[in-house]
């Protein structure tokens, strides 16, 4: 039984960075925005995150700067896609390799560094009640905010005036815009909010995942996010689903490392990525070239006055 | 205060050749201000970056070494991007035809195989990319999948094979358990040009691959075609064009250019297999293709000066202690700007003063 709970913690733990990323994108492309930087804003959160805890002490504090670093980086992408309508394919792809180097330039001095990894919430009676009580009540604060921050953005979406304004924008700007709604400020505001949960999600692994900071650590992890959000076709109940399917499938590949199946580790560390790759055919498929799709995502839009 | 975008009546073609300058220069603007941030001469660091490594005749030989890989790939790249196909696994490709490559390399070790053992690394590695790239375009064709997300996937999964079969059954029994292969025979290297030198025969079919795309896309029908695609779908329908079928042909040569490039950075520069024998040269490329204008000349241009900056990175690197990642902060920030001013061709930036405009739906 043991064992089972420790599986249930770490699929819990491998899956929030994805679900965070995931429901920060999700909310970007309903307003009609691609933006595949996610990997790019990941990793410098991660960097500026693990700075932000190893300067001052605190994980809160390093959570903050990881979303700040996010934010920041969806600023830059938002000034070109949206303010200067660059294609948002290339744009996103700029935002992820200027990532990548500006993590490895921040992170050069933390590599080696530790820090005191987020607490686990303990509360006396709950957390000890067997089975359920560690998976419960024993996360760390992160994996909880995931959760709220689905519902949040479900709540946000489906049951506000704004979250159909919002919605409206991604399937179809030129009406929204005739309608007088502020098209590209609304959908800047969905870029940094998916920023923010972007960087706060590549925090996340060097402030409870790891203790430590390497580069590079966010591993794709962005890009499975991206995956993710077509894979709940837009919608955040399927995301939750997606999510800690993927967790499941990242930690199977390390329990099979670790109970010595007789399966190389590097065939059993492809896992998740065949996995993506085998999801993104299958529900195609099943859609059978009908597209959930926000039906302006990704599309240019410049207001005609 | 805010900024407008007024499209232009037709394409700027004045803009259109001087904005990769205007980039460059941007970009050569915002890195010396990085520099100075890090706390070193900005005047040196530049010098070390794009001055030095063209005094030397060796670093000039290893700036068309680096520059082999990345002007191949982007070719490719740019005849998927033309045609509206996102082929963004390039360096898995890449990676697959080393690895494909290799394998006769490997097996032909120590026996006394003949002349033709390159000649069939360099077809293997190809025909080894091409497959690769068709799984995102069959995925894309026939499902649906998006091929942006499956191409960069396959990026992982090829790294990691590649990590497997070194560190496993390909790893030389006398390379002190390093993951590499041993080195390749004689007749699995692509020659040198110049005796002693860097320069290696790759750099020449680089030039063919540049030609040949030129003459693609320049004058014949299947060039036109995988423009018109790209440009205007609707009128690629009625005229009969197939998109599908262009989306495999153009993944399918763009997975061959990486994959020959593949091997021949492993057979070439490198000598064997192992981890890491690339620098990221298939995502470099994406900004290769871009800067080049998705244009064969404008990409053998853009090759070398992108492959300036590696070298110039690591010239950096051993005379001021400039990180390695400095290049890579460089190469995303020269993306951008070269995307914000191909956006000056299209559109007319204007700057509004709303409190100025006339009052709108009056009358």
């Amino acid at each position: 039984m043991e064992l089972a709970e420790a599986i249930i913690l770490s699929v819990l733990a491998a899956s929030t960075p994805l679900l965070i990323a995931a429901t920060g994108e999700l909310v970007t492309e309903r307003s009609g925005v691609l933006n595949l930087g996610v990997e790019g804003m990941m990793i410098v959160g991660a960097a500026c995150g693990f700075a932000g805890a190893w300067l001052t002490g605190s994980i809160f504090i390093g959570a903050l700067f990881g979303i700040v670093a996010g934010t920041m980086m969806s600023l830059i992408f938002a000034l070109m896609a949206l303010g200067l309508a660059v294609n948002q394919v290339a744009a996103g792809l700029a935002l992820t390799i200027l990532g990548v180097g500006l993590s490895g330039l921040i992170g050069a001095r933390l590599v080696g560094e530790r820090i005191t990894p987020a607490v686990h919430l303990s509360i006396p009676g709950l957390t000890d009640v067997p089975l359920v009580g560690r998976v419960l009540f024993g996360e760390d604060a992160f994996v909880y905010f995931s959760i709220a921050l689905v519902v949040g953005v479900w709540w946000f979406l489906y049951r506000t005036r704004a979250g159909l304004v919002l919605r409206a924008c991604g399937d179809n700007h030129v009406s929204a815009h005739a309608l007088g709604y502020p098209v590209l400020r609304i959908r800047t505001f969905a870029v940094m909010f998916g920023g923010a949960c972007a960087g706060l999600a590549g925090a996340y692994l060097p402030l409870a995942y790891t203790p430590f900071f390497i580069p590079g650590m966010t591993a794709g992890r962005g890009w499975i996010a991206l995956a993710l959000v077509v894979f709940a076709s837009w919608r955040p109940g399927r995301l939750v689903v997606g999510a800690y399917l993927f967790g499941a499938v990242t930690i199977l590949q390390l329990h099979a490392q670790g109970w010595g199946v007789g399966i190389p580790s590097q065939f059993m560390s492809a896992l998740p990525y065949l996995a993506t790759v085998i999801v993104l055919v299958l529900l195609s498929r099943a859609r059978g070239g009908g597209s959930t799709a926000p039906a302006a995502l990704g599309t240019v839009f410049v207001p005609d006055r | 205060m805010q900024l407008v975008l007024e499209k232009r009546a037709e394409r700027s073609h004045a803009i259109a050749l001087v904005s990769p300058l205007i980039a460059i220069g941007l970009t050569l603007a915002t890195m010396v201000i990085l520099f100075a941030i890090l706390g070193k001469n900005p005047l040196l660091a530049l010098h070390a970056y794009f001055i030095a490594p063209l005094t030397d005749a060796y670093s000039l030989q290893e700036i068309a070494v680096k520059a082999t890989p990345l002007v191949m790939i982007a070719i490719g790249l740019s005849l998927c991007y033309l045609a509206n196909a996102w082929n963004i696994g390039a360096e898995g490709q890449f990676l697959i035809g080393a690895v494909a490559g290799s394998w006769i390399a490997v097996r032909t070790q120590g026996t006394d195989a003949g002349a033709w053992v390159l000649p069939a690394m360099l077809v293997l590695a190809a025909a080894a990319g091409a497959l690769y790239a068709l799984i995102p375009a069959i995925c894309k064709v026939r499902f649906g999948a998006s091929e942006i997300l499956t191409s960069l996937m396959l990026v992982y999964v090829a790294d990691l094979f590649l990590d497997y079969l070194v560190r496993g059954p390909w790893r030389d029994p006398h390379g002190f358990n390093f993951p590499t292969t041993a080195e390749f025979d004689p007749v699995a290297t692509v020659p040198l040009l110049i005796e002693g030198g860097r320069l290696h025969l790759g750099s020449i079919i680089a030039l063919l691959v540049v030609a040949a795309a030129a003459i693609l896309l320049g004058r014949t029908i299947k060039g036109f075609e995988i423009r018109v695609v790209g440009a205007a779908p609707r009128a690629a329908r009625f005229g009969g064009f197939n998109a599908d079928r262009l989306i495999i042909l153009t993944f399918a040569v763009s997975g061959a250019l990486a994959g020959l490039a593949g091997i021949i950075e492993v057979a070439g520069p490198v000598g064997h297999l192992q981890p890491g024998i690339s620098p990221g040269y298939g995502f470099t490329a994406i900004i290769v293709a871009f800067l080049g204008r998705l244009n064969p000349l404008g990409i053998l241009i853009a090759g070398l000066f992108l492959a300036l900056t590696f070298i110039g990175g690591e010239q950096a690197q051993i005379a001021m202690k400039i990180p390695l990642d400095a290049t890579k902060v460089f190469q995303g920030i020269l993306l951008f700007y070269v995307l914000a001013c191909d956006s000056l061709i299209l559109y007319r930036f204007k700057l509004e003063f709303p409190n100025r405009q006339v009052t709108r739906g009056a009358g």
